[in-house]
């Protein structure tokens, strides 16, 4: 009874960061699936959705607003616009002008974006952890009071559902709105998309943007799941979003979904059962073994090498 | 379009506030067990208007501005003129070298203990850079955990000598076998990725590794690494005061000298020179052989170069070994100079740090990759006050450089035969 009770813990723990990882993965994916490349500076602008989160709490605090569904409504839409430009910004300066050169080219430019904003933060807000305000406390706790409870607190409650709705609203405008549609279009073509007069430069902006404002979502709600953030914690997680998106099949959105779940379930068995600290070990090791014996992912489309 | 370009240079400069503003203007300090927020002083909220005002006047203009600067004639006057042929530029260039490392044999005996010390730590890097030039450079593979090939080297020779007491001349070809026979296992089975592929699983591969040096307290030490590691001794002389071991002689008496502790850094310095120029010539030599010739083959076509019955598998796993090797070769000089090591030195932003070096000097370049090396060890020094922009000077000039010369500064020059023009 009482290992039941932990592996549900393990499990819920794991789906929580699960979540949060696909929400960062769909950044990964919808780029790679529309211009094939990398978005190495991803993990970034979840990192400074986190930061603009944290201050605008902060500065909300300061004003002497309490009501939280407000504070943590305004903290969301600061996060995600701040982000979101920034995401406009890097694909504008950095990714476009080496559009369609060699594979390697982007992916380098990519890695001194990452660099560069790492950076661009650790100068402005200093490199130490910051610790951050846990706005939602409480939860349910199960089992015997007398040995191990599994406990769900609001605050995993709150990104499993968030990242939900975030998912349905996703899925819901890629296949029903036009950008949407027009989106899909220039993934299977952009060749075509553009001589069929889709505006192919404005679906990918729009895509960076969707992708940097779900990161966003995913960096306030684990900034205040973890208690803490720091200039350097988007790095690990933007390997580790990268990594499910992979999982799931790069290109797919429902791939990264599940990636990010199977990702986080395994990470957090990992830290249960084995030790905390070959967490990082087993989701690079599972990273290395699916590109070796499955590169599409589980969701992926084969992808045709043509001469 | 005028009233076009008002509206995007509009929109551009609202967008810089929005991402400078937040980060830059307001401060979060740690007051206690609070955060509170903080506005930034009046000098960083003006630079960010006047850094608003600049994309907005730029992006207004921007047609004018493109095109007046399209006007202004090429900064290098070497671009139009004829290139040297062959066989002198060839004599032109051994000259240049042997020139070169004389200089820099007698260079240490003139100059302070300090500058000898930071020209071993260039070297280093110039040998790291020259292994990574041969997989990123030549063979066009993306590697993003070169760095874990160093590590191999610093703790094969760290390890061996805390529970063998081997010493360096030893650990040195030990150290560059077994970070070659990493990158030949590693090597193996990736390498059929596809680039962009290939760079992620690296870099796990990298963080792997350093996790794994981390974790392994009871055979690395953990986080606090090792110490104590000996230094190379010259024929069985040692360069301490006093012998450490049994049996050897040393420096100072042998030659009946005084001693001084600048002898130890300036033997340390000429092995780095030494070797950094041994593998200069060992990948140049390379670069002329097939395999070398493969290497770009591969890189330029990877299609065409199979048809011709290249095999894919056996050229780049040689890129990655020989890259491989010579790392292991650089961590060996690394642990030996610093005498202690930790999972601290080999994090992925030396990775980064060394592929910049490879792309700032031009990829494939040997010239260009050694003067980057001095440059980017070296000016970070210079500079002390922007040390802490050295980061992020690194990643926007890797972001320029891909944009505006993806060759990098002093671009490889292919081997070729000219044909004579007919009289």
């Amino acid at each position: 009874m009482q290992d039941l009770l932990y592996f549900f813990q393990q499990l819920i723990n794991g789906l929580t960061i699960g979540s949060a990882y696909a929400l960062i993965a769909i950044g990964y994916t919808m780029v790679y699936g529309i211009i094939g490349m990398i978005n190495f500076a991803h993990g970034e602008i979840y990192m400074i959705g986190a930061y603009t989160a944290l201050i605008t709490i902060t500065g909300l605090a300061s004003l002497g607003v309490a009501w939280l569904p407000l504070v943590l409504l305004v903290a969301l839409i600061c996060a995600m616009l701040v982000s979101s430009s920034m995401g406009w910004a890097v694909e504008r300066v950095a990714y476009r002008p080496v559009r369609g050169r060699h594979r390697l080219i982007p992916l380098i430019s990519a890695i001194g974006m990452s660099i560069f904003l790492q950076n661009y933060v650790h100068l402005a807000q200093g490199s130490r952890n910051i610790g951050f305000p846990a706005l939602i406390e409480g939860g349910f706790t199960f089992g015997p009071a007398d040995s191990f409870q599994t406990s769900i607190s609001y605050m995993q409650i709150t990104i499993f559902i968030t990242t939900l709705i975030c998912m349905t609203a996703l899925s819901l405008f890629i296949s029903r709105s036009r950008t949407g549609r027009a989106c899909r279009a220039v993934s299977q073509d952009l060749g075509m998309a553009n001589l069929l007069g889709i505006d192919t430069n404005r679906i990918i902006s729009a895509t960076f943007i969707i992708g940097a404002a779900l990161a966003a979502v995913a960096g306030l709600l684990l900034g205040m799941y973890y208690g803490s953030i720091d200039p350097l914690f988007g790095f690990i997680a933007g390997l580790k979003a990268f990594t499910a998106a992979v999982l799931g099949g790069i290109g797919s959105i429902p791939g990264a979904m599940l990636g990010g779940l199977i990702l986080g379930v395994s990470e957090s068995m990992t830290s249960g059962y084995l030790s905390g600290e070959y967490k990082d070990v087993v989701s690079f090791g599972l990273l290395i073994l699916i590109l070796l014996f499955k590169p599409t992912g589980l969701l992926g489309k084969p992808e045709v090498e043509k001469i | 379009m005028a009233a076009q370009n008002l509206k995007h240079a509009l929109f551009c400069a609202i967008i810089t506030l929005i991402i400078a503003y937040p980060i830059l203007g307001l401060n979060l300090e740690a007051e206690g067990t609070q955060v509170v927020l903080e506005g930034a002083d009046t000098v960083t909220v003006v630079s960010i208007a006047l850094a608003a005002i600049v994309v907005f006047l730029f992006q207004l203009f921007r047609d004018t501005i493109m095109a007046s600067l399209g006007r202004i004639p090429r900064l290098n006057p070497l671009a139009n003129r004829e290139p040297m042929e062959q066989g002198r530029r060839q004599r032109f260039e051994t000259i240049a070298l042997v020139l070169l490392v004389m200089a820099a044999l007698a260079w240490p005996f003139f100059v302070s203990r300090g500058s000898v010390d930071l020209a071993t730590l260039v070297l280093i890097y110039v040998m790291l850079a020259l292994g990574l030039n041969v997989v990123v450079g030549l063979a066009g593979l993306l590697d993003l955990g070169y760095v874990a090939f160093y590590a191999v080297g610093a703790y094969t020779f760290a390890l061996l000598s805390q529970y063998f007491g081997i010493s360096f001349w030893l650990a040195l070809p030990l150290g560059a076998c077994l970070a070659a026979l990493f990158g030949l296992v590693l090597g193996f089975p990736v390498l059929r990725l596809r680039g962009d592929y290939l760079a992620i699983v690296t870099l796990g591969f990298g963080e792997i590794i350093r996790i794994l040096l981390n974790n392994m307290t009871w055979l690395t030490g953990g986080p606090n690494g090792i110490g104590g590691i000996p230094d190379p001794t010259l024929f069985g002389m040692e360069f301490g005061r006093r012998i450490k071991e049994e049996g050897n002689s040393s420096f100072h008496e042998v030659f009946g000298i005084a001693y001084s502790s600048e002898h130890k850094i300036i033997f340390l310095y000429l092995i780095a020179l030494v070797l950094a120029v041994f593998t200069a010539v060992v990948i140049r030599r390379f670069t002329k052989m097939p395999v070398g010739r493969s290497w770009e083959a591969l890189r330029e076509d990877e299609i065409a170069a199979r048809s011709l019955g290249l095999s894919r598998t056996s050229v780049k796993l040689s890129a990655f070994t020989i890259g491989a090797f010579f790392a292991g070769f650089a961590g060996t000089v690394f642990a030996s100079k610093q005498g202690f090591i930790s999972p601290e030195s080999f994090v992925f932003l030396e990775s980064a740090i060394i592929l910049a070096i490879v792309v700032l000097g031009g990829m494939g370049s040997q010239i260009g990759v050694i003067l980057a090396a001095i440059a980017v060890v070296i000016l970070p020094e210079l500079a002390r006050e922007f040390s802490e922009f050295r980061m992020l000077i690194f990643g926007a000039a890797m972001v320029l450089m891909m944009v505006w010369r993806p060759q990098g500064l002093l671009p490889m020059r292919r081997i070729h035969i000219e044909l004579k023009k007919q009289e």
